[in-house]
């Protein structure tokens, strides 16, 4: 856990100065109280009243009671670990696509937008203010079936080699999980761009100068200078689209089918519709587990070996 | 210049373009069908031009319900997580405590978490204490995930803020009161802004956790969801472009007058 708190999912911040030391021993508890408590009871509490709702057994009409009936971790497991995987390679596909697509338009606002950036750094931000399910409906519109965008990948026979990937169905986009991976891509874009550009930001911009004075390429700039100095924001901006995206259910229900279900799905539809909690409380725990263990892994990774 | 270096320049422009129009391009498509008249329930499809939505935007039964209801979370969330995080902010930055790991990891854990895993969890404490679904349980859960935000924003300004100049106005014999208002609070006022505006942001579009937690509530972004699966009306487009339209107004506007109040200050 404490891997995971040394990484702030935002802009990574300079090593904290121990505080002074100040009158009023108890001030900084009393300010701390109500905001932790808080957190407390409204999400340290819950995570383990969910781990005791998954090993319940009853129905609803009966009541539930704890009989640490295990079983049920691995029953969710195996009826829907397609839906984890889907949604691992979903998550993971769309970090990807983020990080090529979020990348140039970090580097053109940190280097090349001169007076325009204030402008981009507005348009980058501005989708946000219309609500997102608005505008992933809008991607119903844009991959609509025999509409232009459809039609030029089908013209320029994209769609075939996505066909035969699997990725998409015959002539269509909407309802295949290139359409989910699509708008997850879309709607976590922006938490990829600006992390980015905080880290490329505060590059020293003589460190490119003495680059090319010292007969380095453009590309090796970037390999050897650029890039390594922009880790962390990368860092951040992979987990910032990674976790949020993993545990999505709105883009597989709004672009896609009953093939693209992720696991944000089938805890939605067994707490909500089916009410089965212990399984829905079982397979939310296991998302939860695994994604701390795959961000401690990943933290651990990039922080000791690609950052080097 | 090579003609290769030339194009490599090119190349990002080009890419970052190529990314900007992706962005913006649903928004584009929003405001276009915020002026569609459809034909049949769902508003995907281009018929033809009609701007009846905009003059009726609440004709919908329940959209303007939904986004008043969605105004007045967002308002109350924003309240309680900005005072609340700008308290936790202030401890973090200004005093030593034990236990600062444990008080860091609790505040980092909600923006780590997936949505739907904290949707799920706080849904199984409503229901074992037997609360009633509704306004109140949607905005205990609001203040829950917005808090951690407001404390990264205000964080970053006290820091970033010079103790002397509080030492200073000591010196002038203010007293601790008089600082803090004074001195204190107009500094660390931005950041508390910036944290109350990405809190404000967050619950009025927030879903996911309200979708769990909600019950037979009903705010904006609920309604939108229930539209999609029963037909949409156009209304909900010329929601999304009047919000859109105000708020870069806005931003625009507030970037003008801190440009000439810089202006006048050079």
């Amino acid at each position: 856990m404490t891997t995971v708190t040394e990484a702030p999912p935002l802009a990574p911040a300079p090593p904290e100065p121990e505080p002074p030391r100040r009158r009023g021993r108890w001030t900084p508890y009393l300010l701390l109280l109500p905001g932790l408590l808080w957190l407390l009871v409204f999400f340290a509490l819950p995570v383990v009243y969910q781990a005791s709702t998954s090993v319940q057994t009853g129905s609803l009409e009966e009541g539930y009671q704890v009989t640490w009936h295990v079983a049920t971790y691995w029953e969710a497991l195996s009826e829907y670990w397609p839906q984890f995987v889907r949604s691992v390679l979903y998550a993971a596909s769309a970090t990807v696509l983020c990080l090529l697509l979020g990348y140039p338009l970090a580097y053109l606002i940190a280097f090349r937008a001169g007076r325009w950036r204030n402008l981009i750094m507005i348009l980058v931000i501005a989708p946000f203010f219309t609500s997102f399910l608005i505008r992933t409906l809008a991607w119903k519109t844009i991959l609509a079936d025999g509409g232009p965008v459809v039609g030029a990948l089908d013209a320029l026979h994209v769609l075939d080699v996505t066909a035969w990937l699997g990725w998409t169905a015959g002539d269509r986009v909407l309802a295949t999980p290139l359409a989910v991976v699509c708008g997850l891509t879309y709607n976590f874009l922006p938490f990829m761009i600006l992390p980015l550009y905080t880290s490329l930001e505060r590059i020293d911009p003589r460190l490119h100068e003495a680059a090319n004075d010292l007969y380095a390429r453009p590309s090796t700039t970037f390999r050897k200078v650029t890039f390594p100095l922009s880790m962390p924001g990368v860092v951040s901006g992979t987990l910032l689209t990674f976790i949020p995206a993993t545990g999505d259910y709105v883009n597989a229900d709004l672009l896609g089918s009953t093939d693209t279900r992720m696991v944000g799905n089938v805890i939605q539809s067994q707490f909500l519709r089916v009410l089965d909690y212990p399984t829905a409380a079982a397979l939310s725990f296991i998302l939860m587990a695994a994604i701390l263990i795959m961000v401690t892994l990943y933290i651990r990774k990039s922080g000791t070996e690609d950052l080097v | 210049m090579t003609f290769v270096n030339w194009l490599k320049r090119r190349l990002v422009v080009v890419a970052g373009l190529f990314t900007l129009a992706y962005l913006l391009l649903p928004n584009v498509i929003v405001t276009v069908f915020s002026f569609n008249d459809p034909k049949g329930r769902f508003n995907y499809e281009w018929q033809e031009f009609s701007t009846e939505a905009w003059r009726d935007p609440c004709g919908v039964s329940g959209l303007c319900g939904s986004l008043t209801l969605s105004l007045q979370i967002a308002l109350w969330a924003t309240l309680g997580a900005t005072l609340l995080g700008t308290l936790i902010a202030f401890a973090l930055v200004r005093y030593r405590f034990r236990a600062r790991g444990a008080v860091n990891s609790l505040i980092f854990l909600p923006m780590a978490m997936p949505e739907v895993v904290m949707a799920a969890s706080l849904l199984t404490l409503f229901l074992n204490m037997g609360a009633r679904l509704g306004f109140w349980t949607i905005l205990i859960a609001h203040i829950m995930f917005c808090l951690s935000f407001v404390v990264v924003a205000v964080k970053a300004r006290v820091m970033s803020m010079d103790p002397r100049l509080e030492q200073a106005a000591q010196d002038l014999y203010a007293g601790p009161v008089q600082t803090f208002l004074r001195v204190t609070l107009p500094i660390a006022a931005p950041g508390i802004a910036a944290g109350a505006l990405l809190a404000f942001a967050l619950s009025f579009d927030d879903f996911i956790i309200t979708n769990f937690n909600a019950g037979s509530t009903v705010t904006f972004p609920m309604f939108v969801w229930g539209s999609a699966q029963r037909g949409t009306p156009v209304q909900i487009n010329v929601i999304g472009t009047a919000m859109f339209v105000v708020a870069v107004a806005l931003v625009l506007v507030s970037m003008a007058v801190g440009n000439r109040r810089n202006r006048r200050k050079a």
